[in-house]
């Protein structure tokens, strides 16, 4: 099917997009962005807050860009003198209840509100002369307040409420400039989405408790990422201070989550900034662990898998490590020459979705990565591989925490190796541990439900020494053979692992841009 | 509103029941939505109760599957619908300009003399009277209208005010 | 109560015929009055010929807007398989008018007959009649009517006999002018706020539930019983040289004027003549300073304006104003026109559904800033701060509520500045009664 295409010129710049697109999304075509309010590419456009009038030619009064559809040979004027009156009236207007308390209010820095009165607004106010309206702030939800001073009713959550997480508890209540968002008494907003609204709202309105009085936008550092929730994969920007997170938010990807995130994904993050971390290798020696270099390490970790000989080795990872360390890891465990039993653990919750969105959920695998441990050679046979703890010759641990696995490590008779993030109490049959960074501290490849290969990137440094599991992984493997590279990077890493699994061919990281790619054959889910 | 909440709380008694829920639903085939059926439910609601309170809200949504949100909204948007108790008799004075022109504003200080009200939302110390100013009754050539409950009355004077009010106890 | 004036030759009563006739509002009364003729007239024809009947009739809305109605009836859509629906406007809430009502009152069956006979036209089983709660007697009578009418087979599964269905379906506002906006009345119908919707889609695409719709105004409907039964070209006739404006309007005269009442007129009548001959003219010493031609929300005229225009839809404009729904407010020169615009900006601030910015923090600032002028406390740049709020107001907003607030603003202080500045420069104020 083709899809007929529409030409048309925005502020002098000339755009072709499809029949039925509507001004403000052509404009983002030609590079212009129409200030709006109200509109959301991802909810119902009611066209109320009149924000994003435009002049079109031959049209008898300004219209509005976000429900007006492209026309051929259309002539817009985004930024007419008309156009430009219409906005600075209705900025003035918004701003007559609305307190300038920016420098308390977390939107500030990344305030639609400010940002326009910035660009196109008055540089003085002609309401000097009247209180403003007044209402108490009122907690919404489990993470939502509503500070109605703020709000300048553009109805974006109550549309969210009722057409996308159709839970209509909010609404518009009231009449003229009374009006105020209301809330069913008998209920909170603590729908497993409800947290999207925070994000949706232009101005500080409705605020994340968990994010308040916390970090001034402009010191955050933003790192696109995925988030590692569940196996939908939604893709997310992870917000650090100082190198601390201190927000998850949801970064738009039309194929995966649109714009948003589930709550549960969203305020999962504390484990990232966990200061009980291994900093340096610990090796076993006189019955206790003592830190060691990573030469010194890498040399034990090799010894190891060649000690194995022929005999079992049994790893077990956490689906939540990148599919390049799964790989290689892997790789390194075949490298002893015995049978290979990989395994990783895919805890369950209770799926929660998003109706208004397609194929958009919190799944109930809450892991980001079954599906690129099962591609590169891991099962879910959880119970059965541990069963194998006991009589292997060697065991590798990828980041796992489970009370269920230390009892075992505990009862293992060859030799234990951890690759792991926390610093904790370990059973005398470890023989070594080496630090590994978390995916908020790397960057690697993960493969969600549908297939689809995304990529994340680091946002905080790794304490102290240490590194992927990928890395480390590739550099033991490398000691067991003279003449062996290590792979230098995560797209060697990813491209060493593509040689043996076809499927992953030219998945790496770097290729995979800010949207991810399906790979094909993936045994996608849906 | 919230002093209104607590002594209802709890002692909701339903609006519709017998013969109340089988106007409402003598009216589900004149529309194709239940939905659509909600402002006349509204109306039976303050017809039987005088006011609609939070859990009248909660009831009717419940029958006509809507949300207390939803309905809280449309509740708030209409001003004939009373969100708070009023006096026995509630009498809504227009005071528009063609009104205004004809000396509505002294039919209303004859009112809230007359009632006991003292000011206008308030209602009398014997619960009689609630008087409230509402924007044009549509009758502006015969100012100035005003409704006491249900009757509508023209042509109102302050001279005709004290008469007008006997009859309502 | 409410009762018309004696009939005055400068009158053409059309609809206005049985008002004060109690006799007419049965259907018993009405059929021996001539009723129900052109119902059974209609239903023997093909819709379209009925489309084309009410079109060649010149017949404008009569709600605000003046579109010509059978235009807007040959809109729908034909055969579409869709269920269609009428709705009647009876939610007269315009500042001024007063006529709608007096129809129901008096004459319920000429509406339910204009009802029936729209319905047919634009192929509608089910027609919805929505009437403002305030109106207390229009609802007790037009109920009655209606159930009479199912009674008698007017209404029904074979109306008057003929296989066709329709129905009426009585509904009642709760206190919202904004309902008679015809997309926010149709929210209102389906269980909502009244918010008026975004066009396109136009009602005869997507109107009430989704759904074909047509949606006319009280006495739009109850004229065309009489367009049926007296044919198109006696309706065109009834003009006073104007093709474009023809038939009888019912003219709401308020305010200042001798006689105020319901006046049905030929248009093209000369405001004057209906200011001073037909309503009596001003109180006795008193003198005409300004109307309001077409309920609160067109332009103010001031007399000179008066003076020349000619009462029908093009006169009015060429005035500097518009007929809107005919009605009239009539202010002398007692009138303080400052605080009669004040508190006509406060009739819209209340109503405003608070959708659009301009709409909902407009109407407000304005009262705000006419209210300090009325205090005394006005600025020198009041004036210039209140018409480029209009400004901003006016032609940016889904509905024209927040244009509506604006115009007597801007005519206003264009004609009437003088009051205006007495309240600036002179020391004048008003005390600000009521909330």
């Amino acid at each position: 099917m083709t899809t007929e295409l529409v030409t048309l010129t925005i502020d002098g710049a000339t755009v072709s997009v499809p029949k039925g697109t509507t001004l403000i999304e052509a404009a983002k075509q030609a590079g212009v962005l129409i200030p709006h309010y109200c509109y959301h590419p991802s909810l119902p456009s009611p066209a109320v807050c009149r924000m994003c009038l435009v002049e079109v030619e031959k049209a008898p009064k300004l219209l509005p860009a976000c429900v007006t559809t492209v026309a051929e040979g259309q002539v817009v004027q985004v930024h007419s003198p008309a156009a430009e009156k219409a906005r600075e009236g209705v900025l003035e207007f918004l701003l007559i209840n609305h307190p300038l308390d920016c420098p308390i209010c977390d939107q500030a820095g990344e305030c639609e509100l400010q940002d326009y009165v910035f660009q196109e607004g008055r540089s003085g106010t002609r309401y000097a002369d009247y209180p403003k309206r007044f209402n108490p702030v009122e907690e919404f939800g489990p993470d939502v307040l509503y500070v109605p001073n703020r709000c300048i009713l553009c109805t974006r959550c109550v549309r969210f409420m009722d057409a996308v997480a159709e839970t209509p508890v909010l609404n518009v209540s009231e009449r003229g400039d009374r009006a105020y968002i209301g809330i069913d008494p008998d209920h909170a907003l603590d729908h497993p989405w409800a947290g999207n609204v925070v994000d949706l709202c232009p101005v500080g309105s409705l605020i994340s408790k968990d994010f308040l009085h916390k970090a001034r936008a402009w010191d955050l550092d933003k790192s696109p990422s995925v988030c590692p929730g569940c196996s939908q994969g939604c893709n997310i920007m992870i917000d650090t201070r100082d190198d601390v997170v201190v927000r998850l938010r949801p970064r738009p990807n039309l194929d995966v989550n649109r714009h948003f995130i589930c709550d549960h994904g969203r305020l999962d993050y504390r484990w990232m900034n966990r200061g009980d971390r291994v900093e340096a290798p610990l090796i076993r020696e006189g019955g206790r662990l003592r830190a060691t270099d990573w030469d010194d390490a890498l040399d034990r970790l090799a010894a190891a898998v060649r000690d194995a000989g022929q005999g079992d080795v049994v790893l077990l990872a956490s689906a939540r490590a990148s599919t390049e360390s799964l790989g290689l890891l892997r790789r390194l465990a075949e490298a002893a020459g015995g049978t290979v039993s990989a395994a990783v653990h895919i805890p369950q919750g209770e799926e929660h979705s998003l109706p208004g969105i397609p194929n958009l959920a919190l799944r109930a695998e809450r892991v980001p990565n079954a599906l690129g441990a099962r591609l590169v050679g891991y099962t879910d046979a959880w119970d059965a591989t541990l069963d194998r703890v006991a009589s292997a010759a060697l065991v590798m641990v990828l980041d796992l925490h489970l009370p269920e696995l230390l009892d075992r490590l505990a009862a293992a008779t060859g030799t234990v190796c951890l690759l792991d993030t926390l610093d904790r109490e370990w059973p005398g049959t470890v023989a070594q541990v080496l630090p590994v960074s978390t995916m908020a501290e790397e960057q690697g490849t993960w493969i969600n439900r549908d297939g689809r290969a995304q990529a994340y990137h680091p946002a905080r440094h790794a304490p102290g020494m240490a590194r992927p599991a990928w890395w480390v992984a590739a550099e033991a493997w490398s000691r067991l053979e003279p003449g062996r590279q290590a792979e230098a990077g995560v797209d060697d890493a990813m491209a060493s692992v593509a040689s043996v699994i076809p499927a992953l061919d030219g998945i790496t990281p770097s290729r995979l841009g800010l949207t991810g790619r399906i790979v094909a054959d993936a045994g996608a889910q849906a | 509103m919230s002093a209104a909440h607590a002594t209802e709380a709890g002692t909701h008694s339903p609006v519709f029941t017998g013969d109340t829920l089988a106007r409402l639903e003598a009216l589900y085939d004149s529309y194709p939505t239940r939905q659509a059926c909600l402002l006349p439910a509204l109306w039976m609601i303050q017809e039987a109760r005088g006011w609609i309170s939070p859990e009248s809200i909660a009831e009717v949504a419940t029958v006509l599957g809507l949300t207390p949100a939803h309905v809280r909204g449309v509740v708030t948007f209409y001003t004939m619908y009373h969100q708070h108790p009023m006096g026995r008799h509630v009498i809504q004075v227009c005071t528009t300009s063609p009104c205004h022109l004809n000396g509505s504003a002294d039919v209303v200080g004859a009112l809230l003399k007359e009632t006991g009200c003292g000011e206008l939302g308030a209602t009398s110390p014997d619960g009689r009277f609630t008087v409230v100013e509402v924007e044009c009754l549509g009758a502006c050539g015969f100012a100035t209208p005003m409704l006491i409950d249900d009757d509508f009355i023209e042509s109102v004077t302050p001279e005709r005010v004290a008469g007008l009010l006997q009859g309502y106890e | 109560m409410g009762f018309p004036h004696p009939l005055h030759p400068g009158e053409t009563p059309v609809l206005s015929t049985y008002f004060g006739d109690p006799g007419a509002r049965s259907h018993a009364g009405w059929v021996e009055r001539g009723g129900y003729t052109a119902l059974r007239q209609a239903l023997a024809m093909p819709p379209s010929e009925v489309v084309e009947v009410v079109k060649s009739s010149g017949l404008r809305g009569r709600g605000g807007a003046g579109f010509p109605t059978g235009l807007k009836w040959s809109f729908m859509p034909k055969e579409d398989g869709r269920p269609h629906f009428l709705v009647c406007n009876a939610d007269e809430s315009e500042p001024g008018t007063f006529k709608d009502r007096e129809i129901m009152r008096w004459t319920p069956h000429a509406l339910i007959e204009g009802c029936a006979i729209a319905s047919h036209a634009i192929g509608a089983e089910r027609c919805y009649i929505y009437i403002r709660g305030e109106f207390t007697e229009p609802w007790r009578i037009m109920t009655e009517a209606v159930a009479e009418a199912y009674a008698v087979g007017v209404l029904g599964s074979s109306a008057l006999g003929s296989g066709r269905r329709i129905d009426i379906v009585l509904h009642r506002g709760a206190g919202a002018y904004i309902c008679g906006e015809e997309t926010a009345l149709m929210n209102s119908i389906e269980g909502k706020r009244g918010n008026p919707r975004i066009k396109p889609p136009f009602p005869a695409q997507a109107g009430l539930f989704g759904l074909p719709t047509t949606i006319n105004n009280v006495e739009t409907l109850a004229a065309v019983p009489h367009i049926l039964t007296r044919g198109a070209d006696w309706y065109r006739g009834l003009s006073l040289g104007n093709p474009k404006s023809t038939g009888t309007k019912l003219i709401s005269v308020c305010g200042h004027v001798m006689r105020p009442g319901n006046y049905e007129i030929t248009l093209g009548t000369p405001m004057r003549d209906l200011i001073f001959d037909l309503c009596g003219g001003m109180r006795p010493g008193r003198t005409l300073k300004a109307v309001i031609p077409g309920g609160s929300s067109v332009p103010i005229l001031n007399t000179t304006e008066v003076e020349g225009c000619v009462t029908d839809y093009e006169g009015v404009v060429a005035a500097g104003s518009m007929l809107g729904s005919g009605g009239m407010i009539v202010m002398d020169d007692s009138t303080d026109i400052v605080y009669e615009i004040y508190r006509l900006t406060r009739f819209y601030a209340h109503e405003s559904c608070a959708q659009c910015t301009q709409c909902r923090e407009g109407t407000g600032w304005t009262v705000r800033i006419l209210e300090r002028i009325l205090r005394g406390e006005g600025k020198a740049s009041d004036l210039d701060l209140l018409l480029d709020l209009a400004e901003n107001m006016t032609g940016k907003t889904i509905c024209v509520l927040s244009d509506s607030c604006a115009a007597p603003v801007v005519s206003g202080i264009q004609k009437f500045r003088a009051d205006f500045e007495a309240y600036l420069t002179a020391g004048r104020t008003h005390a600000l009664a009521g909330v």
